[in-house]
């Protein structure tokens, strides 16, 4: 478990114990602790490589794809913000997420499209450094994907 | 509380288009402040948009999400004066929620 997980931890038993915010929810029972965080993928987030990552996604070996289009600037001054827009041209796209390879964490951001919804998604991330940027696309069970370098001219990670 | 969020939404043709700036520190949990301790992680990990009781988007963050966090997608239908309503949650249980209408 690493400093931060701990950290974390504490604050939410801290929260907890002090009846904050959620605590009040909680006991008004409109949520408790554990719904607040179930559906976001731990694993995913916190995997460190881009193997493990798509591993945690249940994306095995994805296939490239002209037809996902990951569009985002060749050079990024400030890695703190970076534009990232993500465009699939596939049929029935469930699933989108942007991966930054050499982040800490690769998985910075994933989406769920539901039906009426179009496979398009603009955002912006945090870049470390220079690094392959990708996107992943979930569609008709099947994971596709696209990737970019982008270089990065100051690092939006450090302190 | 955190600030409300910036939602403007659009419809053009039959698809609306949705545009959200939300206000969040998005600390990593990676930085250190001066006195060389490290900044406890703090970020929004769910955010959920839905119009007319129907989800439209459903997305997931990691702390490498820019602070403010911009987020923007297209959805079908959608009519002028209806309302999107967007709502996050953060890794310490957080929460916000907004409504946008449909120009």
């Amino acid at each position: 478990m690493s400093m931060n997980e701990m950290n974390a931890r504490r604050d939410a038993m801290k929260k907890m114990g002090g009846m904050g915010f959620l605590g009040l929810l909680a006991a008004a029972g409109m949520i408790t602790p554990q719904m607040a965080l179930a559906a976001w993928n731990k694993g995913a987030f916190e995997a460190k490589t881009l193997a493990d990552t798509l591993k945690a996604l249940g994306a095995g070996t994805p296939v490239e794809s002209k037809d996902v289009v990951l569009n985002a600037p060749d050079i990024a001054e400030n890695g703190a913000v970076v534009p990232v827009s993500v465009t699939s041209n596939l049929p029935k796209s469930q699933q989108v997420a942007i991966l930054v390879e050499k982040n800490p964490n690769a998985l910075t951001a994933q989406f769920t499209i539901p039906e009426g919804t179009e496979a398009s998604i603009t955002t912006r991330v945090k870049m470390g450094q220079t690094s392959d940027v990708y996107a992943l696309v979930k569609s008709d069970g099947k994971f596709y994907i696209a990737k970019k370098e982008i270089k990065v001219t100051l690092g939006g990670c450090g302190g | 509380m955190a600030d409300p969020m910036k939602i403007r939404a659009a419809n053009k043709d039959g698809v609306t288009e949705v545009k959200i700036l939300m206000s969040h520190e998005m600390e990593t949990g990676q930085r250190k402040d001066a006195s060389g301790a490290i900044v406890p992680a703090h970020f929004i990990t769910e955010v959920t948009a839905s119009w007319n009781g129907k989800v439209v988007l459903q997305g997931e963050f990691g702390p490498a999400v820019s602070k403010n966090p911009y987020l923007s997608f297209k959805f079908k239908g959608g009519a002028k004066g209806e309302k999107v309503t967007v709502s996050w949650v953060d890794n310490k249980g957080d929460k916000r929620s907004d409504e946008g209408v449909i120009a």
